[in-house]
């Protein structure tokens, strides 16, 4: 399956700016569905970015972030070419990691 | 909106479309032993912060200190926000040594939203979407220099975001 992770990292020289969006329903635990049952707490609690073996964001998220939620940062560094590395862990403890090139 | 939000926008339907397969691969049956040993292993992640009602209590939780009001830090949010599931906010701050930046909605049902650490290096300027149940305050934090600065600004919800 496709990464859940789209990411554009664009340097500008001195600084990288980061784009990303995740695919991800980001339940937030109080929504009913049709029949009146809620729908139980889904979201991402963590999202890191790394670069050159370091942190360069961390996201701690409730759940009153955004469904397929969009963030955006950025970094002093980052070379065109190398790779930010992106990964997320939810609160029923799925995850998913990507690299994305700077460009 | 710069050109390359418009890019992101472009592609949102297709996303879309990819988040109900999303959905159902990650409604899965995940053992419960594996979830709670990756929370405990995951214990950076402010839970009883997340938990909190007010964002008082959500502010204490996590940085156990009180924030005072600062015109450096500059939050920007929509006067009136039609649809309470999707309010893009963003902060961004002149102030120097920026270790975090929090976000808060006063009238959610746990004020935390969201919290995001800002290591040496990063410039404090984030932009993210929110939801917000209904018309509320909408509080920033920065965390410079091992002190707290906040901003405020009143968010109109026209269509809440947690309703069923």
């Amino acid at each position: 399956m496709a990464s859940t992770i789209r990411v554009r990292a664009t340097s500008s020289g001195d600084t990288t700016e980061v784009q990303a969006l995740i695919q991800h329903p980001m339940d937030s635990g109080f929504v009913k569905d049709a029949k009146g049952d809620t729908i139980p707490p889904h979201f991402i609690q963590e999202l890191t970015f790394e670069y050159g073996g370091k942190s360069v964001f961390v996201a701690d998220w409730g759940a009153a972030v955004s469904k397929d939620p969009y963030v955006k940062f950025s970094f002093k560094g980052g070379k065109k070419g190398e790779d930010l590395k992106i990964s997320w862990v939810d609160n029923k403890g799925a995850t998913d990691t990507t690299t994305a090139k700077i460009q | 909106m710069t050109i390359s939000d418009n890019g992101f926008s472009a592609t949102r339907r297709l996303i879309l479309k990819g988040a109900a397969t999303v959905a159902l691969i990650g409604l899965g049956n995940i053992p419960s032993g594996f979830t709670s040993a990756l929370a405990a292993a995951n214990d950076k992640y402010p839970e009883d912060a997340f938990k909190a009602k007010s964002d008082a209590d959500a502010i204490k939780s996590l940085y156990g200190k009180t924030a005072e009001p600062s015109d450096k830090v500059k939050l920007d949010a929509p006067e009136i926000a039609e649809n309470g599931s999707v309010v893009p906010i963003s902060v961004t701050t002149t102030l120097a040594n920026v270790t975090s930046i929090s976000f808060l909605v006063s009238e959610n049902p746990n004020a935390l939203a969201a919290s995001y650490k800002i290591p040496a290096g990063t410039l404090p300027s984030v932009a993210n979407r929110l939801k917000m149940a209904k018309t509320s305050n909408v509080i920033a934090i920065v965390e410079a220099g091992g002190k707290l600065y906040s901003a405020t600004k009143e968010v109109k919800v026209t269509v809440g975001g947690c309703g069923g």
